[in-house]
């Protein structure tokens, strides 16, 4: 079929060429390593790996992962509904400050995240000696886990609400409150009901980071095995100790919940793209 | 400067009908102050218990100084890859159909997705020597795994989407009529996008390429697997703080974690004055 060349259309050989190396790209420096988890993962049979997951200590990691992010995650997102409620629906002074601030974490070292809490809570740290004197363990237990996780998943719901929110403007909270509705009542009946698929958009890609994170969680844990090694910790435990097949296994679930967060992600940008926030149109 | 800034700036905070700014705006702000402002306080604080003089000594040492130099050239160099491929990326995906759009589309995400653990671990496998890369390209002399180029390997997986992402939003809002102008002018494709398009995507790719940058200076989790480690050759200084945590050199670690936490903020602020500059020029 006879088709007019557009003026601003690229040469097919351009066409062709870039799509070539774009996809090359992706395929040698995404995908090859995402197949490689899975592979190894299943060099030695279905059943190495299953029994490699079956373990106490992947079962514990298993576990410690799941609480992390059972208390990290509903923080962070407490965080994020109060920040952008204050933020989108007031203005006051300082408002970009407050901003730039919450942002910090994404543009921390993983490695740093952890070791500000060292030095907080650290056998020489701010608060060391007072923790010791109280028998209050911070750090190489739970609670140092939960902060460094907090800390690098910080922004993640308050970026996605803020910029949704302030689009939304202020005009229907502002017609219930004119009604007599009460703040709550603003909040649950119309705030959420415009925000939840912008919330969980945010939520789930704090609670991908939460689970995965290692460079934070790996300084502040003490790598005790069975007690504080969450699943990405686990994974290198094994790795170090040459068990690659039960490093691939517990790998590959966290590679599935990857591939279930870029799925759910992608399901919401393509069905709710108007009701996620701006940046992520395209 | 509009009326309403102005209007905003004479007061701490404008009257609104809308209930809840000071139970929402303290939680920010004493979360936010728990989390992130005082454990980064202790950063800030704790190196100078070794004097100016000994904060300087720590962070020059050769060893040090060559993790630093490796975290900040390898960065450079796989921010420079991704700035290439990612314009090569964004642009066939904002521009061309073809077939897999969609599913390339969403991969693009893996690396933010992915637990840098996992990405660790498969990139390490990957180009060992006895590796699907790593074979072929050791018969060829080529070492990769457990030398400086693993590093950059590493960090090129981790920075690709930053500077896709920055990029597609902008190429998408590129309106089509410059580049018709030029073509009506008698440009060649190649000079209207050498002219005419590129221009008007140098801020967008400084951006991601800094974005990209700044998250790969502080990378931890995927690169020890692959980088080897060798103290002076490919130890990078987020692994020189983990090092220096572990021999109870709590000062010395906050002087390395001062110095990078300094370097990300300063890209941060970099960052900040080119949008502004881009902003006041348009």
């Amino acid at each position: 079929m006879f088709q007019p060349r557009n003026a601003i259309e690229d040469p097919r050989i351009v066409r062709v060429g870039a799509v070539a190396i774009a996809a090359l790209f992706v395929a040698l420096n995404l995908v090859l390593p995402l197949v490689v988890v899975f592979s190894e993962a299943l060099s030695s049979g279905v059943h190495a790996a299953l029994a490699a997951l079956k373990n106490p200590d992947a079962w514990s990691a298993i576990r410690l992962t799941l609480i992390v992010a059972a208390i990290a995650v509903p923080s962070n997102m407490i965080f994020g509904l109060a920040a952008s409620w204050a933020i989108t629906k007031f203005d006051f002074w300082g408002k970009s400050f407050l901003l730039t601030l919450i942002d910090i974490p994404f543009s921390v070292s993983p490695v740093v995240s952890g070791l500000i809490y060292v030095l907080m809570f650290g056998m020489q740290g701010w608060l060391g000696p007072w923790l010791r004197a109280h028998d209050i363990r911070i750090i190489f237990a739970l609670p140092g886990i939960v902060l460094a996780t907090m800390f690098v998943t910080f922004p993640f719901v308050a970026r996605e609400l803020i910029p949704l929110m302030s689009d939304q403007g202020r005009d229907e909270e502002e017609a219930a409150v004119s009604l007599g509705a009460s703040g709550l009542a603003i909040f649950w009946r119309v705030t959420l009901p415009n925000i939840r698929w912008g919330l969980l958009y945010g939520v789930l890609l704090c609670n991908a980071r939460a689970m995965g994170e290692f460079g934070a969680v790996s300084v502040v844990s003490g790598h005790i095995r069975g007690l504080t090694n969450t699943m990405p910790l686990h994974v290198e435990v094994l790795y170090n100790d040459f068990q690659y097949v039960g490093a691939f296994a517990v790998a590959s679930l966290l590679a599935l919940l990857a591939l279930i967060t870029l799925l759910v992600k992608s399901f919401l940008e393509w069905r709710y793209a108007d009701e996620i926030a701006a940046t992520h149109r395209h | 400067m509009t009326p309403l800034s102005v209007a905003t700036r004479t007061a701490v905070r404008k009257p609104s009908a809308l209930p809840g700014f000071l139970p929402t705006f303290a939680f920010t702000i004493f979360y936010l102050s728990a989390i992130v402002l005082i454990p980064l306080a202790a950063l800030a604080i704790r190196p100078w218990s070794l004097g100016l003089d000994g904060f300087i000594k720590a962070v020059t040492t050769p060893r040090v100084l060559a993790a630093l130099e490796l975290s900040f050239g390898a960065a450079a160099i796989a921010a420079i890859i991704n700035t290439v491929f990612g314009l090569i990326v964004a642009w066939v995906l904002v521009r061309y159909r073809f077939p897999f759009k969609r599913l390339i589309d969403a991969l693009v995400d893996l690396p933010f997705a992915l637990p840098t653990a996992v990405a660790g671990i498969a990139l390490a496998t990957l180009y060992s020597q006895k590796g699907w890369v790593g074979a072929p390209l050791s018969e060829l002399g080529l070492k990769i795994a457990y030398t400086p180029l693993g590093v950059v390997v590493a960090l090129t997986f981790i920075g690709l989407p930053f500077v896709v992402r920055t990029l597609q939003p902008v190429l998408s809002d590129l309106g089509l009529e410059a580049e018709e102008a030029a073509a009506t002018l008698g440009a060649t494709r190649f000079q209207t996008f050498r002219r005419v398009v590129l221009p008007a995507l140098v801020p967008a790719l400084l951006t991601g390429a800094a974005l990209a940058f700044a998250r790969a200076v502080g990378e931890y989790g995927s690169v020890i697997f692959i980088a080897g480690n060798l103290p002076m050759v490919s130890e990078i200084a987020p692994l020189l703080i983990v090092i220096k945590l572990e021999q109870f050199d709590y000062a010395g670690a906050a002087a390395v974690g001062l110095v990078m936490l300094s370097a990300s903020f300063l890209i941060l602020l970099m960052l900040n004055a080119l949008q502004a500059f881009v902003l006041a020029r348009r």
